[in-house]
């Protein structure tokens, strides 16, 4: 089994103790992975918070492995993010098995550009990410885990949020200025608050099988339509740390769960998909049926729901937690800049509308791929069949083969935050995007690009001579809301915060000609740009991205 | 695009292929029949590319109901 995971103990509450009403800016509900990424975010931006969850361990059934790019760049703004990826499995190639053909009829590459400091994805045990997670949640000041301390009841007023909090050695309540919902795709907060959570629940049953075994398949996502050895249905391999292996098995809708996971029966399948003369070992092994799922509305005055609780998809695409922790990057600096009286309290609409624009978006996506996965009608499946015979020969079939689009970041272009340009710019980032990386050097030592902005506004201004920062960009630092510029150059000249472009990639992809100025938001997305540095326009689109009254 | 275009003769000696399509399909069971026709619209659509054509073609044949 899992090797043994480790039980964070119950400590007794303050509460408990005494009449005096503790209240802190906000309280996470949910130590999942996006409730721990929330109270670290939140720590970074100097808020205190309490996240509180019901049970005393770490995640460990089948659950997320696939950790995408973007969701590794947050995490590492979190501190946690070379962790993993030094522990998890690289990977970047996908390939497409369909019958009896020995070749893929298909293969795609994750990570269009090179020399970015994580790659398109990584394979990791959600337990690891989470015991990160806990780690880092330890070293900081602002944020802390209270285990076995189960939400029974939240409400709400005009001045912040009550929970009834129950442990082991009694109950308590505790109030907020916030509540940030992390606690699940069942959310109790949810259910208690009376939010709807409308979708699909696909008809359906997947086998997952977590094995531990010696084997020499590379470190690529394979996929099979139809394979000899689970006939009709479709079936995934996928490689982790520590020699497990992910397997997963469509079973269709009429099944005998039991039957299905007595271990003979499992190692069965795993046989014939493997061979038989090879020794494994069971890591874990489940059946799910998957939904696709969202609320209408993500921010309901004092309380936020973030993560699947706000929004579930189907596992094909990896859109699970890669969009929670993107809900994460989104709402921290927001919710700051509120309890800091900074922004107006509206600045959530725009948590609301651009993260339901996302969710919509990786639910199409999932909700496609299943479809083409588990055809709902006899049409379907004949056109899904049609496709993948084609694909073998004509190139243009291939690209309507759907085993799950993985997960890449939302773009937010439509997000009223930006700031439109009116200069022209080749680069693929626009106002929405996040962030790309690129390797750059600071004194002297090798660095990315992604590690220098974040946390707060940052201007980046690439230098036309010599390590000198526009006029008026010093000024910019000392405002309300500061911004700090970082000037990039391609030559080897002393300034402080300067970035040394050695390699030019990071004015080839955001087409940084000299003079041109990037204002990115705290979360790394692309909040406006220039041709030419004009404090008073950056002003004017910090005041935008923060929904300032003029 | 407009209704006209799509409905211009563009197929010299239309006998003969349409003599030909149902070919295709001689001694095929009605599943065989279907995936035939699947490939053939793939391999047509691909051949367009032209997605406001295809919409439109799609909305050429849209029938308002299952028995419409
Ligand atoms: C088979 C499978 C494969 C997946 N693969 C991937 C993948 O490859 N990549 C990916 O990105 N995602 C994947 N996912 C999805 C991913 O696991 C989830 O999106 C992720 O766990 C969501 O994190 P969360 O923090 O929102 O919720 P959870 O991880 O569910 O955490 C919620 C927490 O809230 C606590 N809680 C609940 N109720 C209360 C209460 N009343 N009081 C206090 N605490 C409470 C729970 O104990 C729990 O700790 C997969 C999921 C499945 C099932």
């Amino acid at each position: 089994m899992r090797g043994v995971r480790q039980i964070y103990p119950f400590t007794r509450p303050p509460e408990l103790d005494t009449d005096k009403r503790t209240r802190v800016p906000v309280i996470i509900v949910g130590a999942g992975p996006i409730g721990m990424a929330m109270g670290l975010d939140l720590d970074l931006q100097g808020i205190p918070n309490i996240i509180l969850d019901d049970d005393n361990k770490v995640s460990i059934g089948s659950r997320a492995i696939c950790w995408a790019k973007r969701a590794l760049e947050v995490v590492d703004r979190l501190g946690c993010g070379e962790r993993m990826l030094d522990k998890g499995v690289t990977w970047n190639l996908g390939k497409v098995f369909f019958g009896d053909r020995k070749d893929p009829v298909y293969g795609f590459n994750m990570l269009e550009e090179e020399e970015q400091q994580f790659p398109g994805f990584i394979n990791l045990q959600q337990y690891y990410a989470e015991e990160y997670l806990i780690d880092e949640i330890d070293k900081r000041e602002l944020t802390s885990i209270r285990w076995e301390n189960e939400v029974t009841a939240v409400s709400q007023g005009d001045e912040g949020a009550t929970l009834s909090v129950s442990t082991p050695e009694g109950k308590y309540q505790i109030d907020c200025d916030y509540v940030v919902a992390a606690d699940g795709a069942r959310s109790p907060l949810r259910k208690m608050l009376g939010f709807d959570f409308g979708g699909e629940t696909f008809q359906d049953h997947f086998l997952i099988a977590d094995i531990k075994m010696k084997a020499e398949f590379p470190a690529e996502r394979w996929f099979w339509f139809d394979p000899p050895f689970n006939r009709g249905q479709s079936a995934l391999l996928h490689k982790q740390p520590d020699d497990v292996w992910r397997l997963d098995f469509q079973l269709g809708w009429d099944i005998d769960r039991e039957e299905e996971l007595k271990s003979e029966k499992v190692s069965e399948r795993i046989h014939a998909m493997l061979g038989d003369d090879f020794e494994f070992d069971f890591e874990w092994v489940s059946i799910y049926t998957f939904q696709c799922r969202r609320m209408d509305r993500f921010v309901h005055d004092r309380i936020i729901f973030t993560g699947d609780a706000a929004h579930l998809v189907s596992p094909f695409g990896a859109r699970g937690a890669n969009s929670g922790l993107q809900d994460v990057d989104n709402l921290g600096w927001k919710l700051a800049l509120i309890l800091q009286g900074k922004a107006p309290a509206r600045l959530l609409e725009s948590y609301n509308d651009e993260r339901i624009a996302a969710a919509k978006e990786n639910i199409l996506n999932s909700t496609r791929a299943t479809d083409f996965i588990t055809p709902k009608s006899e049409v379907s499946r004949i056109f899904r069949d049609a496709t993948l015979e084609l694909a073998d020969e004509f190139e243009f079939a291939r690209r309507f083969v759907n085993s799950g689009r993985l997960s890449i970041p939302t773009i937010l272009d439509d997000s009223t935050l930006n700031t439109e340009d009116h200069d022209s710019f080749d680069s693929k980032l626009v106002p929405g995007s996040p962030a790309i990386d690129a390797p750059v050097k600071i004194n002297g030592k090798e660095s990315w690009f992604l590690k220098s902005i974040g946390n707060n506004f940052t201007g980046v201004y690439f230098a036309r001579q010599g390590a000198n920062a526009p006029e008026g960009a010093a000024q910019l630092e000392h405002d309300d809301i500061p911004v700090n510029t970082l000037v990039v150059s391609d030559m080897d000249v002393a300034g402080s915060g300067l970035l040394l472009d050695h390699k030019g990639l990071l004015k080839q992809r955001l087409d940084g000609q000299p003079g041109t100025y990037y204002l990115f938001r705290p979360d790394q997305h692309v909040v406006a740009r220039w041709r030419e540095f004009d404090s008073q326009a950056v002003r004017d689109a910090v005041a935008r991205a923060t929904m300032q009254a003029h | 695009m407009s209704q006209n275009t799509l409905s211009n003769p563009r197929i010299d000696d239309p006998d003969d292929f349409y003599a030909s399509l149902i070919a295709l399909h001689n001694g095929l069971t009605t599943e065989q029949s279907q995936s035939l026709n699947s490939k053939l619209i793939l391999l047509m659509a691909n051949h367009i590319g032209d997605r406001a054509v295809l919409d439109e073609m799609l909305s050429a044949v849209e029938t308002d109901s299952p028995q419409g």
